[in-house]
């Protein structure tokens, strides 16, 4: 016992003294910035120094133990793991798309926030403490030994079944944050997309591969302390400057009926109205085309080919053969081609021509269907996502890491609790950042635009993160003529609120941390199941274990730059299964575990049937109605989205387990054995 | 422990007993807990979304109600959920080792 208490007092020590090298670090930052640093120099800086730092905590805990590489030594204090695995569980998207979600979507994107928390109550109360007791290295170890079966009843198929989906649903989702390390790296120091992928990686493999679980941990407590600081630091800021008062989290309260009253205010304008109706036009005009196909296609590919020939001819300006030449290039290469580009282009402009939506409303319609298939799609949102945290690998991985079950318990608790510190303030952000631009951006000049515009409208030439256009030629910013990208909302908020561009190199700082901190928990996930289900339970048992150990690290580097490779790819298709990978988790792997602990009847067909049963339909309903992978909406069940097919999912899984298992012989004496002693205090 | 050939005397069967009956009484315990938590965030959860339009219409603060409960109240009522289950496991634990300690 006090052995612990020292250990959590020393570690407290060097953390203590992180905070005050970094505070220094900052106000070290902000002098120079004052004397002058161009602003590339500190961005360049904050992307060096935080990677140095992580590669040192890698360095200083590097281990080649077992119990060290997988499970950090089962001894780390439950205050710590909880910021770790916080750090773990907050990826780019929480960090940088979340609160552009809430500005663009407002009531509908909560979601994100009841789900990515309430599941903790579900890993708290059904798992966690559960796991701990069990007390082995990966989650198919435990569900190996508490189904049995197979080769020897060793439970070979279910841990084949249980590494296959850690596999797809971590690999899925450590694409996307190696995708978000490149991007953000290449906004803020201009290096290439691929070079930025490769310099997050290095990060990444230095302290995972030398430290594994152990250096992992203690890279992600100091990424958690980034991360809160880069969140806090802007949002306060905004706050203070709206509110008069320094805690976003209580302050935007009061700015919410002022927002409300600006929205109204916006709707109901005469000017914003005229933008919309042009828009409105604009979509008028996609649709005649449209129903004009296949002639309108032919037609405007000869006008553009006229335009261009008739620049040529003119001897226009550079510029303007350029645009033509472009427009030519762009132009749909067949009917098919236009009739999707096109459509998609309608479909946008009539989202521009919507006036806005009140922002703290839930579940607006025209009429009450509509609204009811809102309200349903948000309930089956929540639904997955708090399931699916309920199941995702890299979370339950960190129960093992804890010194006792009353340690797993509180460790949950201070998990949720440092998650909260940042999730609290998301909705707060939004709402702050959406008054500011409605109030000070809406109704400016377009001559004296703040300069932060121009420059996010230029880092991403392609898709710009924001464009302000002046669509009816009055000279003054209307709402409805300003288009935003999500992602944008969290990067520029400090320019936006007025900061030095330190903050800015901050918030940089800290999305990179969030990302890189996920990648870390996911590819020592992956590389787990690997090395120890795959190779050592089921290849050779007899594996020495300083052979393991090398073993998870060569498969570590060997998944790291699979999947740097496929990020570097930019696959749009992964990138949008994101989401799905939280409904595939919860479907396969909620019902076993949760079962598993609960209901002693359940057994090994029980458990295959659910997994598989689980897995699949989950799969089909994607497969049936997600567009990008050939399904239709209009086949949905009960208006349900694709991403939400774990809704679908658990229930068929639970279901599968429940009747297979009473179909088939009861499990062994051995598996009573082992939930009894699961259930039973220390 | 005493050898596998001889018979197991009266007070070990004893202890076995009880140390099995105080094991099921925690597992009732906990359950039960554990049924009655995972009710409450099942109903802030639920309720929350189901009932928002009309809750929206209640004010607390500037903030619509449907609306705060979205943002933070839920997420607030699970971490009060998981804090009061780790404390109360506690106590439940400690209840089993006294009363396996009074008997021994």
């Amino acid at each position: 016992m006090t052995a612990n208490k020292r250990y959590f007092r020393r570690l407290s020590g060097y953390y203590a003294w992180f905070c005050v090298c970094f505070a220094g670090f900052l106000l070290a930052l902000t002098v120079l910035e004052k004397e002058g640093m161009p602003r590339l120099w500190i961005g360049h800086l904050f992307m060096f120094a935080t990677i140095v730092l992580y590669a040192t905590i890698g360095v200083v805990s590097r281990t080649s133990n077992v119990t060290e590489y997988y499970v950090a030594g089962r001894r780390v204090p439950a205050l710590f793991n909880g910021m770790a695995t916080a750090a773990d569980w907050i990826s780019a998207a929480s960090f940088i798309s979340l609160a552009g979600g809430l500005y663009l979507y407002g009531f509908d994107a909560l979601a994100y926030i009841m789900g990515w928390t309430g599941g903790y109550c579900l890993v708290a109360l059904l798992i966690a403490p559960y796991l701990r007791k069990f007390g082995q290295y990966t989650i198919p170890d435990y569900l190996a030994a508490r189904y049995g079966g197979g080769a020897g009843g060793r439970g070979g198929p279910v841990r084949a079944l249980a590494v296959g989906a850690t596999i797809i649903v971590s690999f899925v989702y450590v694409v996307a944050q190696i995708y978000a390390v490149g991007l953000i790296a290449s906004r803020f120091t201009g290096v290439d997309f691929s070079v930025g992928i490769f310099l997050g990686l290095a990060s990444i493999l230095v302290c995972s591969f030398l430290g594994g679980m152990r250096g992992i941990t203690w890279t992600q407590v100091a990424q958690y302390i980034i991360i809160l600081v880069a969140f806090l630091i802007p949002t306060m800021w905004l706050s203070v400057k709206h509110a008069d008062n320094p805690l976003p989290q209580v302050a935007y309260g009061s700015v919410l009926p002022k927002l409300a009253q600006r929205e109204a205010q916006l709707a109901a304008d005469p000017r914003e109205e005229a933008v919309r109706a042009q828009f409105r036009r604009q979509a008028d005009d996609y649709a005649a085309r449209l129903a004009a196909l296949p002639g309108s296609w032919e037609q405007g590919r000869l006008e553009a080919q006229r335009r261009l020939d008739a620049a040529r001819l003119r001897n226009g300006s550079l510029a303007d053969v350029r645009n033509a030449e472009r427009a030519l290039a762009a132009y749909p290469k067949t009917i098919d081609d236009a009739d999707t580009l096109w459509r998609a282009q309608r479909a946008r402009l009539l989202a521009r021509a919507q006036p806005p939506q009140p922002h703290a409303a839930p579940f607006p319609g025209a009429t009450e269907a509509e609204s009811n298939a809102r309200r349903n799609n948000f309930l089956a949102l929540v639904f997955c996502l708090m399931f699916g945290t309920a199941a995702l690998p890299h979370i339950l991985m960190r129960s093992y890491t804890t010194p006792s079950v009353h340690e797993a318990r509180g460790s949950v608790f201070w998990t949720l609790f440092f998650i909260l510190l940042i999730y609290l303030s998301i909705p707060a952000l939004a709402v702050l950042a959406k008054y500011d631009i409605y109030t000070s951006l809406v109704g400016s000049d377009f001559r004296s635009l703040p300069t932060w515009i121009s420059y996010w409208a230029n880092v991403d030439k392609v898709n710009p993160l924001i464009s302000v256009i002046d669509i009816n030629g009055d000279g003054l910013v209307q709402l409805a003529e300003i288009a935003i990208d999500g992602d944008v909302l969290v990067l520029a908020t400090p320019e936006i609120g007025g900061l030095p561009y330190v903050i800015s190199g901050l918030v940089a700082a800290g999305g990179l941390a969030a990302a890189l901190s996920t990648a870390d928990g996911l590819l020592l996930a992956i590389s787990n199941a690997l090395s120890h289900d795959v190779y050592y339970k089921i290849v050779d048992p007899n594996a020495s274990t300083q052979k393991r150990v090398t073993i998870s690290k060569l498969l570590l580097l060997a998944v790291a730059f699979i999947a740097a490779y496929a990020a570097s790819q930019k696959p749009a298709d992964i990138l949008s299964l994101v989401g799905a990978a939280f409904s595939l988790a919860a479907s396969t792997l909620f019902a076993p575990l949760v079962l598993g602990v609960f209901w002693k009847r359940g057994n090994h067909a029980g458990a295959i049937a659910g997994m598989v049963i689980g897995f699949l339909t989950c799969l089909y309903y994607m497969l049936r109605t997600n567009p990008m992978l050939g399904g239709r909406m209009d086949a949905a069940w009960f208006d349900i989205a694709p991403m939400s097919a774990g809704i679908f999912g658990v229930p068929a899984g639970i279901a599968a387990v429940v009747l297979v298992s009473l179909l088939t012989a009861p499990p062994s004496r051995a598996s009573d054995g082992l939930v009894d002693y699961i259930r039973a205090p220390e | 422990m005493p050898p596998e050939s001889a018979p197991p005397s009266d007070l070990d069967l004893r202890r076995q007993r009880l140390l099995l009956a105080e094991r099921a009484l925690h597992w009732r315990r906990t359950r039960r807990m554990t049924a009655i938590l995972m009710g409450l965030w099942l109903l802030t959860g639920f309720c929350t979304v189901y009932f928002a339009r009309e809750l929206a219409r209640i004010t607390v603060f500037g903030w619509p109600l449907s609306f705060y409960m979205a943002a933070q109240g839920a997420s607030l009522v699970c971490l009060a959920i998981i804090g009061f289950y780790a404390w109360r496991m506690r106590r439940l634990d400690a209840a089993y080792s006294r009363a396996l300690e009074q008997s021994a």
